[in-house]
């Protein structure tokens, strides 16, 4: 068990280089690729109305003209150590993780982030708790009453869940619930810490459209898995072996349904705490996926890189969590 | 669906037995199979008409209609911005009303929506299929480190915030490039973009089917015969798997159409004037359109909602139909 978590702690570190290496690329040589002079890519890192003089400094001062491979060394160099940067007269210091210095706002990024992470991560686990149950559930209810009036009509909800955009049933429950009838007026976020009530009542409709969108995607899964399993062998033979159809499904059949949902709710979950963005956006809800859209609004490279990159890390970590409970679940893939 | 014996009383018992032994009964293919299973899915064929219908409206749609950019002040409430009648303007000359502050006829930016929307979410899924289905095919019939790399490749890409990502690309990317600029640039970078960031879900899954096909007898049997490996890729494998591929092109057109929609609503995609259904929707809430004239933001949003379940419902009716296992 120790050897396997080694081998996966590495792979990880590993696979966190290799994208934020490509995260880096991309942003770095797609926009020359196109024509993009370093000059004008200088222009997107200095503030507003900036004389040529100071965006001559940045481009010196961030190694534009150096080779990608430097540039990417430096970066990962202020992630660990931090990094000064000289913004205008005054010399800015951006302490570890230094995940690049906004010249815009003259503020690091990740204080930045931190800030905003906590409306992010009240939105997906409380939506990812609600979906993975009514998802599930639904989906099992639906494959054990097969060609039933409720497998039909659930599976046509589903349906229509994974073909509605989130940010069309999230206006039009906006458009309802908060502004024709009041039920909850103001959708906006208040502090878990501040008020647990107002933070609950304000995140039903965020959270009820979010978590829609992903139940009907899981209970369509659940559904087709939980038919394929239940015409296996061993099904079969615990049904032979005279066990009740309960211990049947529960304990033989779920386990094998539910491995691969896990997977790829460890995946789904990683990617929205890196910012609900289409929600957190349709709701006005300031997290990081509104950061991120405020950021490439203004042009602000250094928090465009660092809110990808760590929007990349969490899926990375999301994968190294889910890998670990698979080895508890299935001790064979520890090989 | 014809039985595959036509038992009429004047015919005698032995004419049958003829029938079965002789050349009159041809074997179906797994084609034939599956189009007869299809056939009866009813709504797999209203899911497909949908599609062809929609695919006729984006190709001679954008022709019938008024223009879609001229503005209509005389239709518009000065007071308030919004349009005059009910239901955001609809009228016989308006079928789906027209837009607040401007006066534009809905209909002719729904249409011509259509056509883009189609376009790109149609050529992003053929760039993602050609590059999905190579990368599948190599990794699964050479096997061994070209098979760790493609492996580990499609890992990273799956790794990726695609959303974040793409929005932040497009965000970077300067307004003249490539000798292309404003919105012709726009078109091919959301192709370009969307397409190369949905190839490995299809490049799993044709991996793991070449895979299991690589040991089968007929290739053995090809390789024999001395056919090398480009051959066998081509012309012995690849045809083994036009169904799954079929199948996950079909359920990938959706995604892609909901992921360009979803571009346009954030800001990132098509530039204005040009319309799209993701656009009208991010005015609707940017603007607080949403609140005074609902069918702004109705009217997009069921034309991505049709054109989704559409290409689902068919899509899931041609699975069911090839791989009726997983009914």
């Amino acid at each position: 068990m120790i050897a396997f978590l080694i081998r996966r702690l590495l792979a990880t570190i590993v696979l966190l280089i290799v994208v934020s290496a490509i995260t880096f690329g991309i942003f770095f040589l797609l926009p020359r690729l196109a024509g993009q002079t370093t000059y004008g890519l200088a222009t997107q890192y200095v503030g507003r109305n900036p004389t040529p003089a100071t965006i001559h400094q940045i481009e010196q001062q961030l190694g534009l003209n150096a080779p990608v491979i430097e540039q990417y060394g430096r970066f990962l160099r202020a992630i660990v150590f931090g990094e000064h940067y000289r913004s205008g007269p005054v010399v800015a210091y951006c302490p570890p993780p230094c995940f690049g210095y906004s010249f815009k706002s003259e503020l690091p990024v990740w204080p930045q982030m931190v800030s905003d992470m906590p409306v992010t991560a009240s939105l997906a686990i409380g939506a990812a708790a609600l979906w993975l149950i009514g998802g599930v559930a639904v989906g099992i209810l639906s494959a054990l009453r097969r060609g039933s009036i409720w497998d039909r009509l659930s599976m046509g909800v589903a349906l229509a869940g994974v073909s509605l955009p989130p940010f069309f049933t999230g206006l039009i429950a906006l458009e309802l619930f908060s502004y024709k009838w009041s039920i909850f007026p103001n959708v906006q976020y208040v502090g878990i810490t501040q008020n647990p009530l107002l933070w609950a009542k304000n995140l039903v409709l965020p959270w009820t459209v979010l978590a829609f969108l992903y139940a009907a995607l899981y209970a369509r899964l659940t559904r087709s898995g939980m038919l394929e399993t239940m015409t296996e062998d061993y099904i079969r033979t615990a049904r032979a072996k005279g066990l009740p159809e309960r211990t049947v499904i529960i304990r033989h059949a779920l386990r094998a349904v539910l491995t691969p949902i896990i997977t790829i709710f460890g995946m789904d979950l990683g990617l929205l705490l890196g910012g609900a963005i289409l929600i957190e956006y349709t709701f006005s809800l300031h997290g990081l996926g509104l950061f991120t859209i405020e950021a490439i609004n203004n042009q602000d490279l250094p928090e465009i890189l660092g809110v990808t990159m760590l929007a990349a890390f969490f899926i990375v970590f999301a994968n190294l969590i889910v890998d670990i409970l698979y080895s508890v679940a299935d001790p064979r893939v520890r090989t | 669906m014809t039985a595959p014996i036509e038992m009429t009383p004047d015919v005698a018992p032995e004419a049958v037995l003829a029938g079965i032994s002789g050349a009159a009964i041809e074997g179906r293919s797994l084609g034939q199979i599956a189009w007869l299973r299809l056939r009866r899915d009813k709504a797999a064929i209203a899911g497909g008409v949908f599609v062809v219908f929609l695919l006729l409206v984006a190709i001679i749609g954008p022709h019938l209609v008024q223009s879609p950019d001229v503005y209509h002040a005389n239709l518009i409430n000065p007071t308030f911005s919004m349009p005059y009648g009910h239901l955001g303007g609809i009228s016989a000359a308006h079928p789906f009303g027209v837009e607040p502050v401007t006066g534009r006829d809905l209909l002719a930016r729904v249409v011509v929506g259509a056509q883009y929307s189609l376009l790109i979410g149609l050529l992003a899924t053929l760039l993602a299929v050609v590059i999905g289905v190579f990368m599948g095919l190599v990794a699964g019939y050479f096997g061994g480190w070209v098979d760790s790399a493609i492996a580990r490749l499609m890992d990273v890409f799956l790794a990726f915030p695609l959303l974040v990502f793409a929005i932040a690309l497009v965000g970077v990317m300067p307004s003249t490039a490539f000798g292309l600029s404003g919105n012709g640039l726009r078109v091919v970078l959301l192709i370009f973009i969307i397409g190369f960031f949905a190839w490995p879900y299809m490049g799993r899954i044709v991996r793991g089917q070449t895979i299991s096909l690589r040991e089968r007898e007929f290739v053995d049997a090809a390789r024999s015969l001395g056919a090398r490996g480009p051959y066998i890729l081509a012309k012995e494998l690849l045809p083994n798997l036009v169904g799954p591929i079929l199948v996950y092109t079909t359920l990938l057109i959706p995604t892609n159409i909901l992921f360009e929609a979803a571009l346009d609503y954030l800001g990132v995609g098509l530039i204005p004037p040009t319309p799209s259904w993701g656009q009208m929707l991010s005015n609707a809430v940017s603007q607080g359109f949403f609140q005074i004239d609902p069918m702004y933001m109705i009217i997009p949003g069921v034309a991505i909602f049709l054109t989704v379940i559409a290409f689902n419902l068919f899509g899931d009716g041609l699975r069911d139909a090839l791989d009726p296992k997983s009914r």
